[in-house]
């Protein structure tokens, strides 16, 4: 039997998400939990992200399994023109489970077709990371308690963020409506705008990031302004504190309002909005614990 | 009066496979698709000639050579208005346009350097997204090419 593997958040359906979602929140309740007992799973860094590894590795370890692999490709047998299919082969024959992120797209879904167990992607270049955007999901469904009906304001780099892209594609099951904030350099795309169109989904583009939009948020979702982004170094200089929230522009906000960045954050949100309770961008990072846990014994089949 | 019987002569096809109706600026795509630098086969390239349907196009004529129905709907991808005659003792005993098929696999080079096909030896998959407008998407990096981008390898 092939493996189930998650290396796109579109692999999973709508009752899919939502599964999953309660699954996380019975994590939440009892994060150490034995289940992985007796299992070893890869996780497999061929490109370095601590962030995301010491989140996928406490998960492991919490659920009582054991882990082998690396965290840095420089010191494995890819650095020495091996293969990502031999490589793969190889911790197939070792291990119950991979984990891997890898600096070239479509490299999990590559591996998860020759691998005998199955794959989690856990980043592959600017394509996609699934286990992100479901800590997303879990985010938004706990402060809202429902992830349907829900105005979600995008803000930032929505040309390259692939957080936001995933995030646009996940929310489509759920009747949302979108607010595209971004400088015309890094405006939403137009296959996603399209996608929203087919799937009936209305949106509203702004470049100023104002007041009135902040207002009618039930999630605004952050994301960095990176210089490398702009081909007009100009252009970057005019726009790059336009798009940092304050906390003053949270004063008429909704009472039910949440701030959520993927993080590491740069200057995209000010200091002083941390201890505005609307702020949940630090829980929003640990809220990953319990989706990817969630993740982990979805595609072990694993019923919790 | 001579000039004209050389032409005929080229023309003329015991058995094999014409293809007919290809855009100009596309027949040497399809000459890479159906692999035709390396095949034996007498082979008559023209291009440029006059078509009331497309302005401009160009013909390959293969003789004895009969490809499979799948290699053919290849060319779709960049000549949707191909037509194919295949010939038998000089005579067409079938003609058909050629269709696109949903996945193509090979022949297409994701233009993603960062793709994984284009750094492990493996073959690409194409899914077909858009069969009027003609866009394809890889199957590993997901990103969409439209038909004047597409490149063969
Ligand atoms: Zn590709």
């Amino acid at each position: 039997m092939k493996p189930e593997s998650l290396v796109s958040i579109t692999d999973f359906s709508k009752e899919e998400i939502l599964d999953l979602l309660q699954t996380a929140s019975r994590f939440e309740a009892n994060p150490n939990q034995k289940i992985l007992e007796g299992k070893v799973v890869a996780t497999l860094f061929f490109e370095p992200s601590t962030r995301t590894r010491l989140s996928f590795e406490t998960a492991v370890n919490r659920l009582g399994g054991r882990i082998i692999g690396f965290s840095d490709a420089s010191t494995t047998s890819s650095s020495k023109g091996e293969t990502l299919k031999d490589t793969i082969m190889m911790v197939s024959n070792y291990v119950d489970l991979i984990i891997m992120r890898h600096h070239l797209e479509g490299a999990a879904r590559y591996a998860s077709e020759i691998a005998s167990v199955p794959v989690i992607n856990a980043g592959d270049g600017a394509n996609q990371h699934p286990s992100q955007t479901m800590l997303d999901l879990y985010s938004i469904y706990k402060t809202q308690g429902t992830l349907s009906n829900l105005n979600i304001t995008m803000v930032g780099d929505l040309k390259y963020g692939r957080t936001v892209h995933s995030l646009l594609m996940a929310m489509s099951h759920f009747n949302p409506t979108f607010h595209f904030v971004a400088p015309d350099e890094l405006k939403m795309p137009i296959e996603y705008k399209i996608f929203c169109e087919q799937h009936h989904i209305p949106y509203f583009e702004h470049s100023e990031f104002s007041e009135d939009v902040i207002n009618q948020a039930d999630i605004l979702y952050m994301t960095r302004v990176q210089r490398e982004r702009f081909t007009d170094l100009m252009e970057y200089e005019k726009v790059k504190n336009v798009y940092t929230l304050h906390n003053s522009m949270l004063e008429h906000s909704k009472d039910n309002l949440r701030v959520l960045h993927p993080l590491p954050r740069v200057n995209e949100i000010s200091y002083d909005v941390d201890s505005n309770p609307k702020a949940y961008y630090f829980q929003q990072a640990q809220n990953g614990l319990y989706a990817r846990q969630a993740i982990i014994c979805k595609v072990l089949g694993i019923e919790v | 009066m001579n000039v004209e019987k050389k032409e005929l002569k080229v023309a003329a096809l015991e058995n094999g496979t014409v293809i007919d109706h290809i855009p100009s600026n596309q027949l040497f795509k399809v000459v890479s698709i159906l692999g035709l630098e390396n095949c034996p086969n007498s082979i008559t390239i023209g291009n440029n000639l006059a078509s009331k349907k497309i302005g401009k196009k160009g013909i390959i004529k293969v003789a004895d050579r009969f490809f499979k129905e799948e290699d053919l709907n290849k060319i779709a991808l960049v000549a949707p208005e191909a037509q194919i005659n295949i010939i038998h003792d000089y005579q067409v005993t079938e003609k058909r346009k050629v269709s696109l098929p949903d996945v193509v696999h090979g022949i297409i080079r994701c233009s993603n350097p960062k793709c994984i096909t284009n750094n492990e030896p493996m073959e690409t998959i194409f899914h077909v997204v858009d069969k009027v407008n003609i866009q394809v998407k890889c199957h590993y990096c997901e990103r969409s090419v439209s038909k004047d981008e597409i490149e063969i390898c």
